[in-house]
């Protein structure tokens, strides 16, 4: 697998050097040349109007027999997760566009509304409901679905970035010898191969990638929470739920969930939150981050935080939001006295509406946000707390 | 007790910079470092020596220029280091690279834990942790915010999901990732870095590891870039005028539209 520059061809219009996203291209001698570093992406053969860059890929035998379009359908305490809908949603598109059956695969215990994912666009639905599978124990996952995938053979599986897909879904994509691309935020087909285009921010997301499994099947992503939308309700819709069979003692359980302890500071969980209210530095102190709460409280919001406050210890971990800590993709965020460093919008950036309340005009953050209130953000905050409750009849 | 590492060099991100004139990533001057999540990682195994004796063994696969990195492993408290580079390694994926991993670790044959970080800052996949587990058929536990226990080859870890924090147990070896939670990494001792720059660091090549041709590097890897490109900033952003009175109300208004 190489890439060649043909110098008869080559005229050094140097054309090719800006466009390498890898900034590995350069000029020796009035020819184009090729430093290390290189991933045959081919952006400088698209560049090149002299036909004179080529690049040759080795064919990897391509897997046959894989037919469909199947989502994970994630639950957790007997409920579908939203993101279940939402992949449930885009997985029918890609479908459609296919021409195929769209899958759901879901496994735990006494699962309500299971039917509902078929009102969202699926036309059969994978049930495993034993009480072995309540506990979410993800060597029985690994397991279910990977004994599901080399029987029924689907070419494409979506599964929700969520803690637990992002744990046990690579082990399965290991386990098949195929490709797994992370944190997807744009899929589609292509139209010419009808191959999944799985388009995720690299580089904390200052570029985006494109990727794509070519020879192996299925074509593995996973998606985070709020990235798609959920579709249509449609009551009419037929589908069908096959009971898949758990046989628990086929099975060995290496690891085993002794407790769990909910998290009570988090009354909102930030990455399922439609709304989320976020601190920064700004707020001075540990008791500020109160007239958040109380903003959080009207809108039922989730409350998050930038790094600062949390490496200053005024706020947990669990509620960063950032390259380092949680990605978030929310329908509002309301940024308050965050200056927004990279890392943090890397973290927030795709959210569909952002508000940024800042003292400072010159705050990156109001280079990302849809509205931007330069302000105190201690007399703004309380103001806004009081109208929103007052158009919502609270006072 | 014998305790693996898995670390890898990475751009220092805040120094990621886009050339406006060429639109393409400003690599020069930009610092590698040691991906942050994992100096977590090195931390813990650290400490999980200075609790129960043994010894800590740090492996990275990269370019010839990542034997920097595991130098300030050994700063660090690790105790050897072991460079994974060939050629063919270049251009892995998750799958290839836990691949190119797991025939090291093989290798190193004795070990009772694997630690890695969560995710990367540059690629982000938090995959080869997962991957690497099945390839080794050891239990996994990720996003462990503390070890609680290890007693005859068995552990116990707390693990941070969304919704709060479950208590695992599994059995030794395991392949565990952390989070930040878990410690407060040490800085460099003068002994450490003494050691450091004297330190030996071998090179194991694909031939080395006995890695197949075909299941490394970008023969190996299922997936692949096809197109990188820019994200369009097509942002509109309004800043509001008027008072702090008329502003807020204005901001009500569109967020009722949202909500």
């Amino acid at each position: 697998m190489t890439i060649q520059i043909d110098v008869e061809k080559c005229t050094g219009c140097g054309s090719c050097v800006p466009v390498c996203p890898f900034g590995v291209m350069e000029l020796v001698n009035d020819r184009a040349r090729v430093k290390e570093g290189c991933n045959l992406c081919g952006a400088c053969v698209d560049a090149c109007t002299f036909d004179a860059i080529k690049i040759e890929k080795a064919e990897q035998k391509v897997s046959e027999g894989y037919k469909g379009v199947w989502v994970f359908a994630e639950q957790r305490d007997g409920k579908l997760k939203s993101v279940a809908y939402e992949l449930v949603s885009e997985g029918r598109k890609l479908a459609n566009k296919l021409g195929t059956e769209l899958g759901a695969v879901c496994l735990g215990h006494n699962i309500k509304d299971v039917e509902q994912l078929v009102c969202y666009g699926a036309d059969k639905i994978y049930l495993a409901d034993d009480p072995a599978l309540a506990d979410h124990n993800e060597d029985f996952y690994t397991e279910l679905l990977l004994d599901l995938i080399r029987k029924h053979r689907p070419e494409i599986l979506i599964a929700g970035a969520t803690s637990m897909g992002r744990s046990f879904v690579p082990r399965v994509a290991a386990l098949l010898y195929t490709g797994l691309t992370a944190d997807c935020t744009g899929l589609d087909i292509d139209p010419e191969t009808k191959l999944l285009l799985q388009t995720r921010p690299t580089f904390g997301g200052n570029v985006m990638a494109t990727i794509m499994c070519q020879a192996k099947r299925p074509q593995m992503s996973t998606v985070r929470p709020h990235v798609f939308k959920k579709g249509t309700h449609h009551k009419e819709r037929k589908g069908q739920i096959i009971k898949v069979d758990f046989k628990k003692e086929a099975v060995t359980a290496r690891t085993k969930l002794v407790k769990f302890i909910e998290d009570l500071t988090e009354k909102v969980k930030l990455d399922e939150a439609e709304i989320i209210v976020s601190g920064g530095r700004g707020l001075g102190k540990p008791e500020n981050f109160q007239i958040l709460k109380e903003l959080a409280e009207v809108l039922g919001a989730a409350v998050g935080s930038s790094r600062p406050p949390v490496d200053e210890g005024w706020i947990p971990y669990s509620h960063q939001v950032g390259q380092t800590g949680k990605t978030v993709c929310p329908k509002l965020y309301i940024a308050c006295g965050i200056s927004g460093s990279v890392q943090h919008i890397a973290g927030m950036g795709t959210s569909e509406c952002i508000i940024a309340i800042n003292e400072d005009p010159n705050a990156p953050i109001f280079q990302v946000a849809t509205y931007g209130v330069v302000g105190d953000m201690f007399k703004v905050i309380p103001m806004l707390t009081e109208k929103l409750k007052r158009s919502r009849g609270l006072i | 007790m014998n305790i693996i590492v898995c670390i890898k060099q990475v751009p220092g991100t805040t120094e990621i910079k886009i050339d406006p004139k060429t639109n393409t990533l400003v690599r020069e001057g930009v610092k590698s470092i040691v991906n942050p999540f994992d100096t977590y990682a090195l931390e813990e195994g650290v400490r999980l020596k200075e609790r129960y004796g043994g010894k800590v063994t740090v492996i990275t696969m990269g370019p010839p220029q990542a034997e920097e990195a595991l130098r300030e492993t050994i700063s660090l408290g690790a105790d050897e280091a072991i460079l994974l580079s060939d050629r063919a390694f270049a251009g892995s994926d998750t799958w290839a690279t836990s691949y190119v991993l797991s025939k090291a670790i093989t290798k190193i044959a004795n070990y009772d834990i694997v630690i890695c970080g969560r995710q990367t800052l540059d690629g982000d996949t938090g995959q080869v942790g997962p991957e690497l587990s099945e390839m080794l058929k050891i239990p996994f536990v990720s996003y462990v915010s503390k070890i609680e226990e290890i007693k005859d080859k068995y552990i116990r870890v707390q693990r941070m999901i969304e919704e709060g924090h479950e208590i695992i147990e599994t059995t030794l070896p395991a392949v565990i990732t952390v989070v930040k939670e878990i410690n407060v990494p040490r800085l460099p001792s003068l002994r450490g870095s003494m050691k450091a720059k004297t330190a030996k660091i071998p090179v194991w090549t694909a031939a080395d590891i006995g890695a197949e041709a075909d299941k490394a590097g970008i023969p190996g890897s299922p997936t692949r870039v096809v197109r990188i490109f820019f994200p369009k900033r097509e942002h509109k952003s309004e800043m509001l005028q008027g008072t702090l009175e008329e502003q807020v109300a204005k901001l009500v208004e569109q967020m009722e539209k949202i909500i």
